[in-house]
């Protein structure tokens, strides 16, 4: 019990003195997450509106798959990653491994699956509601999906919520692909697991306050400058 | 005026796993005044007007314009019994068929605030549409088939669970369309309506068209004893 | 919404740049964990203007990182492994730098009465005698494949323990608090156990017998090959490694007024 006081006091004297370090690897860590937030969302949501409005023959399946991976264990993504992104993997000369992108491939191959299902759940049930109409009018393919994405969009936002918690708090995956390098890699959850590892867990349960604390402040953000609660319904 | 007509059916059927719901169908359809289709529930009156718009599945027969097929799907829309309404503004729900035709937006929305003039809505531009009632929301449908300036509206009951005042709007609205040379094909239930607006009339029974004649001999005397008997308030089956 | 997106471009593009040159080395847990390293790097950035990144992972893994050239060098404790790795061809040499000790640690009261062996070999046929709770790392790194040969040496056999024989699979720092959590033994290098902190009711209690020295030693990747590898930046690394200076750092690095390694590169 007394980890979990120092450690909100440590949390609080790290954030009240901007600590140098800390301030580093909480902002390597949203670049990390955010980063992955956009480019999974680009793949992410298009693909679930594609899933929503064409009928082919692998579309239950690709859904099928799409839920399941969903619990893919990110440390299996992280060493996947690592074969490919190694020195001696097909894009090894990238160089790519150990740094902060190769964080960024790892995470968005987590948060993908989750982000596109969530988004699939509502763009189905937008798509039922606007089926009719959208075929009587004619439109193409192309601007079914952007119709369906623009007006879902609040609910759409949820999804890839969800998706940038999972990367924030992620651990298995980038601390393979990424190193937890000091000043290179090192992140917010990756100085946890070694902050645990040498037993500091006042300093552990600190910087996991303020993993906390950035969460909550980036999905407030979000959703203030998105100002989706003030737009009634949707 | 219109190039799209005569409609020609010969023969048109659509069916869903297995079984008719119309036809086959033979009609021939001019490009003048509203044409209103009448009949009892389970008709078929639904399925003519989505087989006729090309939006159920044409299994046998054919539909013919005087045009190419899809020339003809670009001059019409439809309105919808239930009006599906985008989350969007009533503005962004008037221009969205223009933009989808890739009109400017400048222009779209000038034309949108003519038409909410028209319909009466012009004080509610900026309000989501999911919002309002349901005679605004079919009062919107209604502008939002219209702004494209179709050759050819499909109406399906658009009247049905309004009140008298809206319903009065919403006819209002469609004589004027009408007097501007757009082809009206509507079905309703509500045979004072069929009466008001009707120029021919297309009396569906168990999926086939049963007669189709102008409005006032049809309704002075029908040709035949199904059209008579459903005329009458008979319960025809 | 537009807004939202823009702004979070902007986040993510705004980076850090690097200056000065930089290259990667693997290090075991037991050398990060010693701090040593905090004390070293800075210099070592002061005076040749590098940039060393530790990758800091276990024995098997940081040999495993430098077959595949994914480091420029490694720093390891596990000399079987580390003559396997040259014969193979993925360094050309190993170069020995410093070393430190290997120590028991165990709950105070010392149910297994280990404190007062001579032989390491001794004090841990008593754990077994004992059937004392013991924590071994079992994640195939430096030291458990010191704690495996030391078992050997004691003629036990590891793999027919019973229950109270448990390996977890992790880190030292995990291990340590795994085995205060459980009030079993638990063999540490002595720099991860002076720097844990989460000590508890667990004291150090046996250490000195010379087989349980730690050599540490340095191998630059093969540039023959991984062609890209810093095989420059290794090469003066290592200079500085076996350089008066560093010897002084090692030598005078203490935790808590204790000596934890010593230097003994042979210079040219």
């Amino acid at each position: 019990m007394t980890d979990l006081w120092d450690g909100l006091s440590r949390a609080f004297w790290l954030v009240a003195t901007l600590d140098a370090e800390l301030s580093e690897i909480a902002l390597r860590s949203l670049q990390v997450s955010l980063g992955a937030l956009l480019v999974g969302s680009a793949i992410a949501l298009p693909l679930a509106a594609l899933l929503a409005v064409r009928r082919f023959r692998a579309r239950r399946a690709v859904i099928a798959v799409l839920n399941a991976l969903m619990g893919l264990p990110p440390v299996v993504v992280g060493l996947v990653v690592y074969v490919l992104l190694s020195r001696s993997g097909p894009f090894g000369v990238l160089g790519l491994l150990f740094t902060p992108t190769a964080m960024v491939i790892a995470q968005v191959i987590i948060i993908v699956p989750l982000i596109a299902s969530i988004a699939h759940q509502s763009l189905r049930d937008l798509w039922a509601e606007y089926h009719d109409l959208l075929i009587s009018m004619n439109v193409t393919q192309t601007q079914k999906i952007a119709t369906l994405l623009w007006d879902a969009r609040r609910a759409l936002l949820t999804a890839s919520l969800a998706g940038f918690g999972r990367a924030i708090g992620e651990v298995g995956a980038i601390m393979i692909v990424g190193g937890n390098i000091d000043h290179a890699t090192r992140v917010l959850t990756t100085a946890i697991a070694l902050e645990t590892g040498k037993g500091d867990f006042a300093l552990a349960l600190a910087l996991g306050f303020i993993l906390i604390a950035l969460a909550i402040f980036v999905n407030l953000t979000i959703h203030w400058l998105g100002r989706t609660e003030r737009e009634g319904r949707w | 005026m219109s190039d799209m007509f005569p409609l020609s059916v010969k023969g048109a059927k659509t069916s869903r796993r297995g079984k008719v719901l119309v036809g086959p169908v033979d009609l021939e359809l001019d490009g003048q005044g509203t044409c209103v289709v009448i009949g009892p529930n389970g008709a078929g009156k639904t399925s003519l007007l989505r087989l006729l718009h090309g939006a159920a599945r044409l299994n046998s027969g054919q539909i013919n314009w005087a045009c190419s097929t899809e020339a003809a799907h670009h001059d019409q829309t439809f309105v919808f019994q239930r009006p599906v309404m985008l989350r969007r503004s009533v503005e962004d729900n008037l221009i969205y068929p223009l933009r989808m035709r890739g009109m400017a937006r400048k222009q779209a929305k000038a034309l949108a605030a003519d038409w909410a003039e028209r319909v009466g809505l012009q004080d509610m531009l900026r309000r989501p549409a999911p919002v309002l009632s349901g005679g605004e929301q079919q009062k919107l449908a209604l502008a939002r088939a219209l702004i494209v300036a179709p050759k050819l509206v499909f109406l399906d009951e658009p009247c049905a669970s309004l009140d008298g005042r809206a319903m009065r709007e919403i006819e209002e609205i469609l004589q004027e369309a009408r007097a501007g040379g757009t082809r009206l094909i509507l079905s309703t239930h509500d045979m004072g309506q069929a009466k008001r607006l009707a120029d021919t009339v297309v009396f569906m029974f168990q999926g086939q068209v049963h007669e189709h004649s102008p409005a006032e001999p049809f309704f002075a005397q029908p040709e035949t004893s199904r059209a008579a008997a459903f005329l009458r308030g008979d319960i025809v089956e | 919404m537009k807004s939202v997106i823009a702004a979070l471009s902007a986040l993510v593009i705004a980076s850090s740049v690097h200056a000065g040159e930089v290259m990667k080395m693997a290090v075991t847990t037991s050398f990060n964990n010693s701090g040593l390293a905090d004390i070293l790097l800075p210099e070592i950035q002061k005076d040749l203007d590098l940039e060393v990144q530790l990758l800091v992972v276990g024995t098997g893994q940081a040999l495993k990182l430098g077959r595949a050239g994914d480091v420029d060098a490694i720093l390891v404790h596990s000399r079987k492994a580390e003559d396997k790795f040259i014969a193979e061809g993925y360094g050309p040499y190993r170069r020995e730098i410093m070393y430190n000790d290997f120590v028991f640690i165990g709950p105070k009261a010392d149910g297994a009465k280990i404190a007062d062996e001579v032989t390491a070999a001794g004090a841990l046929r008593k754990i077994a005698e004992a059937e004392a709770m013991f924590v071994s790392r079992g994640d195939d790194s430096g030291t458990h494949k010191k704690e495996l040969s030391l078992w050997a040496s004691a003629d036990l056999d590891s793999d027919g323990f019973g229950p109270w024989y448990k390996a977890v699979g992790a880190g030292m720092g995990a291990s340590l608090n795994t085995a205060a959590g459980m009030g079993a033994y638990i063999m540490s290098d002595r720099a991860s156990w002076l720097n844990f902190g989460n000590k508890g009711d667990m004291a150090l209690l046996y250490a000195g017998d010379p087989v349980l020295f730690n050599q540490y030693a340095y191998l630059p990747v093969s540039v023959e090959k991984h062609p890209h590898v810093k095989a420059k930046l290794a090469k003066q690394l290592e200079a500085w490694l076996v350089s008066d200076r560093a010897k002084e750092l090692i030598d005078t690095y203490k935790i808590n007024g204790e000596t934890l390694f010593v230097f003994n590169a042979k210079q040219d």
